[in-house]
């Protein structure tokens, strides 16, 4: 077998991981799309897109944010289990799979930096992209420098601690 | 209507928007058997434009597809709630809050995030270097390092009850109030604030 016939795999931790088996295209995608547009929405309205907020969080002078993540993890751990429980399948009658995370140093040390940046530009990866969308687009350059961690992370992944 | 627009163009309450936020976890699973998670975006675009022969980036990224689509979605959304549902008022900070950023130089409330220091014509300073270069840098970059950021471990990771998520999102908290009370105010001072 040839280098270029080799089949690449999807690896296990890509971070979003996809267990649909028939990969999705065009019309198929257009759900996500509407998903993650009432998401954007949710963000903005929300304020949880403001760096207002989330320096109201780290000062523990407001409960705002604490609020918003601890009830969508409580929604969160319910629906899930009611999946299980109900052995609820996915639209194309797929069952359900939630993948294991394994324990890494990275979660200790990624984590940290990863809260160092979340407090200077008052974003997490999601929100960054609804900023760009509410007319803030200087949040480009952070979107583009995020991506620039992200390769240099890569690209040294197997040197780091881990 | 006008009552409903009106209370649309409201500032949502926590115990609204969070739990939305958490519908999105059986969605994603429903629609399509995805693991909500918006960092790996930024992954798959390393993937799609520069993978550099990197094995970190060598991976069949049309299947992840669904998740580019959906951080386009969440920028359209973005546009949309602040071009249709705007709240005219300016944003409410906590009482404290505001005292605090004021001894920073923060002062200005009239949008989500401070005009003093999100806007191009910082861009080539100090303020630009330390706000967007590196804030975006530290974001990418921790992010992977901890395999997901808030949505893939503190809400995907710790609704599925997995430990390394807590643990993550435990980091997470270190590193923002550890940014926040103690480097966030000499960092801002060099910067000129």
């Amino acid at each position: 077998m040839s280098v270029i016939d080799k089949k690449i795999e999807t690896p296990k931790d890509c971070g979003t991981p996809n267990h649909k088996e028939v990969n999705e295209n065009g019309i198929g995608l257009l759900k996500y799309l509407i998903v993650g547009m009432l998401f954007g929405i949710i963000f903005v309205k929300g304020e949880i897109v403001s760096w207002f907020r989330i320096q109201e969080m780290f000062r523990l002078q407001s409960f705002y944010m604490y609020g918003v993540i601890g009830s969508a993890i409580v929604v969160g751990i319910i629906s899930i289990q009611l999946i299980k429980g109900l052995n609820i399948k996915t639209i194309h009658g797929e069952k359900i799979v939630v993948p294991k995370k394994e324990f890494r140093k990275g979660q200790i040390i990624g984590g940290f930096i990863f809260g160092l940046g979340w407090a200077l530009t008052g974003a997490c990866p999601g929100p960054l992209f609804a900023q760009i969308g509410s007319g803030f687009t200087v949040i480009l350059v952070t979107l583009v420098s995020a991506i620039a961690g992200t390769w240099v992370y890569g690209r040294f992944a197997d040197k780091l601690p881990n | 209507m006008e009552q409903f627009i009106e209370w649309i163009t409201q500032p949502w309450p926590w115990w609204v928007a969070g739990p939305l936020i958490g519908l999105t976890v059986p969605t994603l699973l429903i629609i399509g058997n995805k693991s909500f998670g918006i960092s790996s975006s930024l992954r798959h675009v390393c993937a799609m434009c520069v993978p550099a022969n990197i094995p970190f980036f060598t991976y069949n990224w049309k299947k992840e597809m669904w998740n580019i689509v959906f951080v386009l979605g969440v920028l359209v959304g973005g546009f949309l709630a602040t071009t249709f549902l705007a709240n005219p008022e300016t944003i409410l900070v906590a009482e404290a809050t505001q005292q605090d950023l004021a001894a920073l130089g923060i002062t200005d409330y009239s949008q989500l995030l401070p005009a003093e220091i999100f806007n191009w014509e910082n861009l080539f300073t100090g303020k630009g270097l330390l706000f967007f270069v590196i804030g975006g840098f530290l974001v990418g970059f921790g992010t992977r390092y901890a395999g997901g950021c808030t949505s893939g471990h503190a809400i995907m990771g710790i609704s599925s009850l997995q430990w390394p998520s807590l643990v993550a999102t435990i980091f997470f908290m270190v590193g923002g109030f550890l940014m926040t009370h103690v480097l966030l105010g000499p960092l801002m001072k060099l910067v000129g604030f």
